[in-house]
């Protein structure tokens, strides 16, 4: 074992280790040495993913099999390209979430999970350790237990706090989360027992020789469709996202759907090796989810309903990619869905902190925030045009790489479709702009007002700061797009031409 | 086939109770819809070698196959853990929202709910309307 391959295990042992000394020494510690500890273990994970990346942009893949035990049986954690480039966007965005949930607290509203309860940190580290074991595993059935990992904290962060209409989204989001695991596991066992492994190595190519292999394995995906939120199976994300804590929003909108995501296309290039006879049902099922998000944006009344019926439209948009599979739709989606995270991050970052420091998120009470905030209005600004892909935005450059790599596979109407949707984004965008940065001024606050009245009409700075930090973060990105568009196209290739990924992970 | 019929009866019965309205009803249809699961897995694995896998001191083409019972075993202690949330948070909602249907029972020993007339009868009034479901 050489001390790159152990390095493979770190982004999710440093933040398991985090999360048992918070829970450990809770009691004991200040809430500025509990922060310290959880963006020390962010902090290293974020160093670890970026080192990771830079050692197999080149298209290396790292294997790490785990407990000593020989090829074959040992369970292999491996990192490639498209796996550091997801674990660095999770740990820049769990670190700007940790920012945003120290700095956003304090003001009236409800100071429920703020990192200042004993319940955040540590659920947000063991949430952050089962997503980084997603992003590495390269073992069907510890992918499940990854993402088990990382729902059992989601459950508990979003029923926080003793709010009726949030015990009663914690309860949809369970259910459904839960019966997508089950179905998931049932796939296991038809995995296992038609192909006699679950090691993606072994399963290299497996559906396309042996249609039972293919029919077990789209049980799998139609599981992780649910947890990628694909239209018809999105309905349970806005309504469990829009009433939860603001700081545990941001941190799923990054990361929960993402992994289904990322799984959806690690199985369907590796097991079905890109298979193009299944991709128009991917096509269907992301031009459906890319329309009904985006018309549901448009109809929807509040900040954060908006934003989360948008992120939908946007895992659409990410999907299109893998319907294109050719290297450059695969390598557009990489970079939207990167940049995606961090702009969905800053947009829901804002909503949070206008919820609680004025008190309300709905647009029909809202206005005239820019002139007493501006600093949260030229945030909202920046991210906005980025999600609706305005140049010079990084969302343009991704949008506009989809629609060249779908025009590019002869896709038309999926690249009018998707031009279509980014002016209905644009629209409901200016719909948030015009309700409540623009305009006449809220109603009068009144501060000794409990919940759903304006209590205030300006937000702090330090609460908009680290959304300015991923807005500026956009910028940059889409001004400067070449050195991730590179990465995002040695992560495709991986995914294009798995021989590589196979070889590495498969029994020898 | 005995595992077949077992995991249909189990996912069928698992199924029909997810379908209900009550969230008790819900959580017993997962436990059975786990349970189907479990045994589909096994099953997987092939169920009629049946010796302890232990090299050496078995028959090898005898031995049952390990790995679908390591997967099962985790499954089990995961549902299981969520269940147990589930039921949690059931109790909760209950004393927050005063009652979910089906578990009324459960705040007339709350005494929190007996001392307040208005819980009373908003749970009454929600009982009669299922009542009318049923």
């Amino acid at each position: 074992m050489t001390g790159l391959e152990a390095l493979v295990i770190a982004p999710v042992a440093v933040p398991l280790f985090a999360a048992g000394l918070l829970i450990l020494f809770a009691v004991r510690m200040p809430v500025a040495a509990r922060r310290a500890v959880a963006f020390a273990a962010v902090a290293a994970c974020t160093a670890v993913a970026g080192y990771l990346l830079a050692v197999t942009t080149d298209g290396t893949v790292i294997v790490q099999r785990l407990g000593g035990w020989p090829d074959g049986i040992a369970i292999p954690l491996a990192a490639d390209a498209f796996g550091a480039v997801m674990l660095l966007v999770t740990g820049v965005l769990g670190l700007a979430c940790l920012a945003f949930a120290a700095l956003d607290g304090g003001g009236p509203g409800d100071l429920e999970a703020t990192d200042r309860t004993r319940a955040f940190l540590p659920q947000a580290m063991l949430l952050l350790a089962g997503v980084n074991g997603a992003y590495l595993t390269a073992d069907l059935f510890n992918l499940f237990v990854f993402i088990e990992v990382m729902l059992v904290p989601s459950y508990v962060l979003i029923a926080t706090g003793r709010n009726p209409e949030r015990l009663a989204a914690a309860r949809l989001y369970l259910t459904v989360n839960l019966l997508a695991s089950t179905v998931f596991l049932a796939g296991l066992g038809l995995v296992y027992g038609v192909a006699g492994t679950v090691q993606l190595g072994d399963l290299a190519g497996a559906a396309v020789t042996d249609p039972r292999v293919a029919a077990a394995t789209a049980v799998i995906l139609l599981a992780l469709s649910v947890k990628a939120a694909l239209v018809p199976l999105h309905n349970w994300l806005p309504r469990a996202y829009s009433v939860a804590p603001a700081a545990v929003t941001v941190l799923f909108s990054g990361l929960l759907t993402k992994v289904g995501v990322y799984a959806l296309f690690r199985i369907y290039a590796v097991v079905f090796d890109g298979d193009p006879r299944f991709l128009p049902v991917v096509l269907v099922a992301a031009l459906l989810t890319m329309v009904v998000g985006v018309l549901a944006a448009v109809g929807a009344g509040g900040m954060r309903q908006i934003l989360t019926f948008h992120m939908v439209s946007q895992l659409g948009y990410i999907v299109l990619g893998l319907a294109i599979f050719t290297p450059v739709g695969l390598a557009a989606a990489i970079y939207f869905m990167v940049q995606y995270v961090l702009v969905k991050a800053a947009l829901l970052m804002i909503a949070g902190a206008v919820e609680r420091h004025v008190g309300i998120g709905e647009l029909a009470r809202l206005g005239g925030l820019a002139a007493h905030s501006p600093a949260a209005a030229v945030a909202f600004a920046v991210s906005a045009l980025s999600l609706a892909g305005i140049p010079p935005q990084s969302g343009f450059v991704g949008k506009f790489a989809l629609v060249l790599g779908a025009v590019d596979a002869g896709l038309i109407v999926a690249a009018l479709v998707a031009i279509g949707v980014s002016v209905f984004t644009l629209l409901s965008m200016l719909k948030i702009w015009n309700g409540a940065f623009w305009g006449g001024d809220a109603p009068d606050p009144d501060p000794s007002g409990g919940a759903g009245t304006v209590v205030a009409l300006t937000v702090p700075v330090r609460a908009v700061a680290p959304a300015l930090a991923l807005g500026g973060l956009s910028l940059l990105l889409g001004l400067a797009a070449e050195p991730l568009l590179a990465v995002s196209t040695a992560a495709a290739n991986g995914l294009v031409d798995t021989a590589g990924y196979a070889g590495s992970v498969g029994a020898p | 086939m005995t595992a077949a019929i077992i995991v249909t009866v189990l996912v069928a019965g698992g199924v029909y109770l997810i379908a209900q309205r009550e969230l008790l009803r819900v959580v017993l249809g997962f436990i059975l819809l786990g349970h189907g699961v479990n045994v589909l897995i096994i099953s997987a694995g092939g169920m009629y070698n049946r010796q302890p896998p232990l090299l050496g001191q078995q028959d090898r083409a005898a031995m049952a196959d390990p790995l679908p019972q390591a997967f099962v075993l985790t499954a089990i202690v995961i549902a299981f853990a969520i269940t147990v949330y589930l039921l949690a948070l059931l109790k909760a909602g209950d004393q927050e929202t005063g009652g979910d249907g089906g578990t009324r029972s459960d705040s007339d020993h709350d005494p929190a709910a007996r001392d307040d007339p208005d819980r009373e009868r908003t749970e009454r009034a929600g009982g009669s309307a299922r009542g009318e479901d049923r």
